[in-house]
């Protein structure tokens, strides 16, 4: 057990050694993976962003339920009833008198509205379900509109659909790209690794000769591999972390104006850690692949 | 020990480099294995060395049977052997005590420990001042010292050498020489290839010649 972990300690300082031996072309390589891996880690941010404010839009998730003008008292006792088992607490009442009071309230609307010669208004709830999924949004309006004495539902659900359907698309896209990226930091990878092992040829020679086993032989390269994608991944993390930086005041600008309180999320410490490994493993993936055919093309 | 009977060695171009080659080295032997150019003597100590198998025949080293080796046994035979090439096979890109260090990295020996063992064959092939030079630096004589070094390092049960003294001048050659008995006296088995297999004073050497890739006696 000692002997293995010093065995890679061992191999992950002479990973560490060739590197800093080429500091240019490994800071170069660096920078290359760093990039590759900031487009699909931005892309994944920038829809966890729009998915937070979707979600904190309120009026993406309210629905309002009229009752008929002509509705019982006992109705709309009912129908109260009903919504407070349905959603406790998650709804309020608006009489008809407070609607035409709201009304009046409306510059020049309070000669128009004493004018008239009764209410016209109905009695209405306005819901806001704490599910507020589209799926759901759309059981609850059709239940709802299937009361007594119920005149109307309005959701505005085809918004939600839309986003949630943009959402979804632009996951796709991310998701391609994310691939596309990957098979590009693994070339990289591939190119960069296959140079050290040919530059290495003489000592992998040496090594062979007096005893090296494949695994002593191949293991520096796979820490160079890994190493390369994990510091390529903290330059991705770095990257992401300045354009939030610099995009923050000017998004908290814009949602002020619109009277939100949205702030750009960053990236968090578990992120930062899943990009660092996708790195390192993508980084694997290509040191495994280039020093299996350039060893072999070796022999 | 090391049985070799019928063995035969034929190039891929068809060229017979070996021919029904049988003979017994005894552990703690020194045999000198002689012959002129292109006589067969590397092609024998490859096939000693699993660098290539014979093509037909059996040998056996240190218990194990060569020809019928798997590739993952490979590099633990080869660490039982201290292997000296005849083109040396020294790396020009690290100092002569990294050269030695390094079939102790292979073994995974703690870094404190070999560097006490590395500097102690340094040590005893009289290099130990020049530890942080470059190979390059070196005279042709320390650079075949140096390579025993890092032959012995491990502590081999057999050390075989490929012409070790073939561009030496007599000093030089005379203390390379001495080195090998050194070890044999300590009961390491010594195998060395050489064009001019001289007699060495007061020592028993056993001389094989080859021929044409034929044992002559
Ligand atoms: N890899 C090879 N492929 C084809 N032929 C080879 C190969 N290696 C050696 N030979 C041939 O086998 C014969 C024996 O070669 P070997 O190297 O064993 O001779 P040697 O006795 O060591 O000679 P020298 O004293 O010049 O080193 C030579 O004729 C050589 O041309
Ligand atoms: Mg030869």
């Amino acid at each position: 057990m000692k002997t293995w972990f010093r065995q890679h300690f061992a191999a992950l300082a002479r990973a560490s050694r060739r590197l800093l031996r080429a500091p240019l072309s490994t800071l170069l390589s660096i920078m290359v993976i760093g990039i590759a891996m900031t487009l699909p880690a931005a892309g994944y941010l920038l829809l966890d962003n729009l998915k937070a404010l979707g979600a904190s839009s309120t009026s993406a998730q309210q629905m309002s339920l009229f009752m008929e003008t002509s509705a019982s008292e006992k109705q709309v006792a009912e129908a109260r009833d009903n919504l407070q088992a349905l959603l406790p607490d998650q709804w309020r009442f608006v009489s008809r008198a407070d609607a035409l009071q709201q009304l009046k309230a409306n510059e020049g609307m309070a000669e128009i509205v004493s004018s008239l010669p009764k209410n016209p208004l109905p009695d209405a709830f306005i819901i806001e379900p704490v599910d507020a999924s589209p799926e759901t949004l759309e059981r609850l309006s059709s239940t709802l509109a299937s009361w007594n004495g119920v005149a109307h539902v309005q959701l505005d659900s085809a918004w939600i659909k839309r986003f949630d359907a943009f959402l979804r698309l632009g996951r796709l896209t991310v998701n391609l790209l994310a691939v596309i990226f990957a098979a590009g930091l693994i070339a990289v990878t591939f190119n960069t690794i296959r140079l050290q092992v040919l530059a290495g040829a003489e000592e992998i020679e040496v090594a062979r000769l007096i005893g090296a086993t494949d695994g002593f032989i191949r293991r520096p390269f796979y820490y160079s591999g890994i190493l390369q994608g994990g510091l390529g991944g903290i330059v991705a993390a770095l990257l992401i972390f300045v354009g939030i930086t610099a995009l923050s005041p000017s998004v908290a600008q814009l949602a002020q104006l619109y009277g939100s309180h949205f702030a750009l999320q960053g990236l968090a410490f578990p992120h930062i850690l899943a990009l660092i490994a996708c790195g390192g493993a993508l980084g694997f993936v290509g040191a495994q692949l280039s020093v299996s055919l350039a060893l072999r093309q070796m022999k | 020990m090391i049985v070799g009977s019928q063995l035969c060695k034929r190039y891929p171009g068809g060229f017979e480099a070996l021919k029904n080659v049988s003979f017994e080295i005894a552990g703690g032997e020194m045999v000198l294995i002689g012959g002129h150019s292109g006589a067969g003597k590397t092609t024998l100590l490859k096939l000693l060395s699993a660098i290539e198998r014979p093509t037909s025949g059996s040998l056996v080293v240190n218990g194990q049977n060569l020809v019928a080796l798997r590739h993952a046994a490979l590099p633990f035979l080869r660490r039982n052997l201290g292997l000296i090439f005849q083109d040396q096979k020294l790396l020009f890109d690290r100092t002569a005590l990294d050269n030695v260090l390094l079939p102790l990295e292979i073994i995974g020996l703690s870094p404190k420990e070999a560097a006490r063992r590395a500097r102690a064959a340094l040590d005893k092939v009289g290099l130990l001042e020049r530890e942080k030079a470059n190979p390059i630096a070196l005279s042709g004589g320390e650079q075949q010292r140096l390579a025993i070094a890092r032959a012995v390092v491990n502590r081999p049960t057999i050390l075989i050498a490929d012409e070790p003294t073939a561009n030496l001048d007599e000093e030089s050659a005379r203390q390379v020489i001495d080195l090998f008995v050194a070890f044999n006296q300590v009961r390491v088995t010594v195998i060395i290839a050489t064009h001019a297999p001289h007699g060495i004073p007061g020592k028993d050497v056993r001389v094989m010649t080859l021929d044409h890739g034929a044992l002559a006696s």
